[in-house]
């Protein structure tokens, strides 16, 4: 008979209550802090504005309103383009430094690199960006070196480039780290065993070390599509809100008429592309190879 | 005479520590007692309750201005609504949005002898649209400014300034930004467009000309930018000139010896005007009203038309005339001396400036969806 599932009278309510007071504080948590103020975004999208006020009712004018509109699915495939392409070349651009901090360097100077990756975020993004104006302008640093070489000047800032600057700003220090913690985790005898077996360094990383790091490389892209699908500083200030995302439409929408149901719209519009493609990425993560 | 049984004064390190605990817990109040300054919550553009205003009026009258900032007198309006009545003791509004306020029951009724119209330097500023309504007056107008084309001299010169037309220079495509708000930018696209005086006033086939016109522009376009976005592309040549703004933002930049200027191009330039009025349900009627008669005065006016954050024009005689004799300088900078070609007075009396107002046959919704549909073209 099966220790593990013999009925143990007082014992199954005394592990309940354990592990619930352990889940306790999150459930409390994500339900007064995510789920109660989401449940009310979606009630107010379907509120009225009327001088000003908002009214409670159950209307669905907003959502007419914004899903018909051009510039709504403008922005929307904007910021969608957008965000998919710092993903792509967040992924790449870091990857090689995580390679580097993961399997190539002593544990000493990998502490050092995590910590000093760490270092960007214990100032403000919105200074962070600011900063870029020095470096990037037509008069800037880079065009000044530009200029050395009789190029340029060129313009960076309010423009697609400049927005894309920034989303790199943001995550490839958190992408780096991650990326750097799921390529340690990989057992280095598989490593050998595939160059013992012929296998060249190229051909190593992409059949062997993606495929094993796969999950860590997926929820690292995952988390850089999230930070910047939903930036607003970087489109604003380093792009000129020219086009503007979906979150400058937000700030646009409330700022003119104080239409918070469309911006509730826009907004629940942006969680569900955001639930689908983390639910999509997840389920790539751990998909397991067809044998 | 001193009982033989009586303890000697005890200079103790206990009886320090006791003594200073106690001061310590009665200082508190103590300091209450001296001076509780009173509070006044103020709704207003930013810079307005900044010391460099309001810093000299507190001191010497004891109060505290509470200032809550907002940017666009639709954000002033939602605040407004979304807040109990007694909330703000002083709103400070852009003029056309006076009449909405009032409309709303959100400002009490000013009496109008207790500030002095006669020293103002305009007819119309004595009785400003929207202000005074059934004979009763709801707000005091306390400065002004005028918007027009403004630019980096180094790119465009002040014969091409002086017309909107110097923004499709072709010389400067993308280099042209906008303030972030539709009112003054398709203002001055209905300006453009020979609107002239009826520039809010448009019909269908006149809004969707200064929708033509509009979009004919946006390959000129750089960004479209806030306050601070503003002042940094014009200030770091990102920006050669920018629709939308006028001195308020230039003037800061033009002391600081940047290379930019603002005109009012011959098609005409649009005037925002700044006012105060007493929130509803406030309890601080007296203070409020003290402060607006001390706004008004020559002191009040010369520290309006210098604040650090935006400059504007005095709207009174002494004020004027406090400026020429306290800072010529600037009273020469911006105009406002005797005799000047940009003396505000003498635009508006030749006809060349209007006065910022919301569009009368469309809703602010139908700009506002443009302005979205626009940043997207």
């Amino acid at each position: 008979m099966d220790l593990a599932k013999q009925h143990i009278p007082g014992k199954r309510s005394r592990v309940d209550k354990y592990a619930l007071t352990w889940r306790l504080p999150i459930i409390v948590w994500q339900t007064l802090f995510f789920i109660g103020p989401l449940l009310f975004l979606i009630a107010m999208s379907f509120f009225l504005v009327k001088n000003y006020r908002m009214v409670e009712t159950f209307d669905l004018a907003s959502w007419e309103r914004m899903l018909t509109r051009n510039f709504f699915w403008s922005s929307y495939f904007y910021t969608f383009g957008m965000a998919a392409l710092a993903t792509v070349v967040a992924t790449v651009l870091a990857f090689p430094a995580s390679y580097a901090l993961a399997f190539k360097v002593s544990e000493n100077v990998r502490r050092w690199a995590v910590f000093f990756l760490i270092v960007p975020f214990f100032t403000s993004y919105l200074v962070r960006t600011f900063s870029w104006y020095v470096i990037l302008a037509e008069s800037g640093i880079v065009n000044s070196m530009l200029g050395y070489v009789g190029l340029g000047p060129y313009t960076m800032l309010n423009t697609a480039f400049g927005t894309m600057v920034g989303f790199m700003t943001l995550v490839i220090p958190l992408l780096v780290i991650l990326q750097t913690l799921s390529l340690s985790q990989i057992d280095r005898n598989l490593i050998e065993a595939a160059h013992n077996l012929g296998c060249g360094r190229i051909r190593t990383v992409f059949a062997v070390i993606v495929p094993l790091a796969k999950i860590g490389l997926v929820v690292g892209a995952l988390f850089c599509f999230i930070l910047s699908f939903g930036d607003f500083i970087s489109p604003y200030y380093l792009g000129g809100s020219s086009p503007p995302t979906l979150s400058i439409l937000i700030i646009d929408t409330t700022k003119s008429g104080q239409q918070w149901p469309r911006a509730a719209v826009v907004a629940i519009c942006m969680m569900t592309t955001l639930f689908v493609i983390a639910f999509s990425a997840i389920w790539f993560a751990y998909r397991k190879p067809k044998s | 005479m001193k009982e033989l049984n009586e303890k000697p004064v005890n200079s103790s390190r206990r009886n320090l520590l006791k003594y200073t605990a106690a001061a310590g817990i009665a200082m508190p109040f103590i300091r209450s007692a001296k001076a509780a300054p009173t509070e006044i919550n103020m709704l207003a553009w930013y810079g307005h309750g900044e010391s460099d205003v309001v810093g000299a009026y507190e001191e010497a009258n004891n109060v505290k201005f509470n200032a809550k900032y907002y940017a666009g007198g639709d954000n002033m309006l939602g605040l407004i609504s979304q807040s109990p009545p007694g909330t703000y003791d002083l709103i400070l509004s852009d003029g056309e949005f006076v009449q909405q306020l009032n409309a709303a029951g959100y400002i009490e009724e000013l009496d109008a002898a207790d500030y002095n119209f006669d020293d103002m330097l305009h007819e119309d500023f004595k009785n400003f649209p929207g202000h005074w309504s059934d004979d009763k007056l709801f707000s005091v107008m306390v400065r002004f400014g005028h918007l027009g084309v403004s630019y980096n001299k180094n790119a465009m010169s002040a014969e091409e300034a002086m017309s909107y037309k110097g923004f499709w220079k072709p010389e400067l495509e993308g280099k042209v930004g906008h303030f972030d708000w539709h009112l003054p930018n398709l203002g001055m696209m209905s300006l453009l467009n020979g609107n002239g005086a009826k520039l809010w006033d448009v019909d269908d086939a006149g809004w969707k000309a200064i929708q033509e016109t509009a979009l004919s522009l946006r390959p000129q376009i750089g960004g479209f930018f806030d306050y601070g976005g503003t002042f940094n592309s014009l200030k770091n040549g990102e920006m050669q000139a920018m629709c939308g703004i006028g001195d308020w933002i230039t003037g800061v930049l033009e002391k600081d010896g940047a290379p930019v200027a603002s005109v009012v191009p011959a098609e005409g330039g649009i005037q925002f005007t700044e006012s105060y009025s007493l929130g509803k349900g406030s309890s601080k009627a007296d203070e409020v009203k003290k402060f607006i008669q001390h706004m008004l005065t020559p002191e009040g006016q010369l520290r309006s038309t210098e604040m650090a954050a935006y400059p504007a024009f005095c709207v009174t005689k002494g004020g004027r005339d406090f400026l020429n004799t306290a800072n010529p300088a600037e009273a020469q900078r911006s105009g406002q001396i005797e005799g000047a070609v940009n003396e505000p007075i003498r635009l508006i009396n030749e006809g060349r400036i209007h006065y910022r107002d919301i569009p009368i046959q469309q809703s602010l919704e139908d700009w506002n969806d443009f302005w979205s549909d626009y940043k997207n073209a």
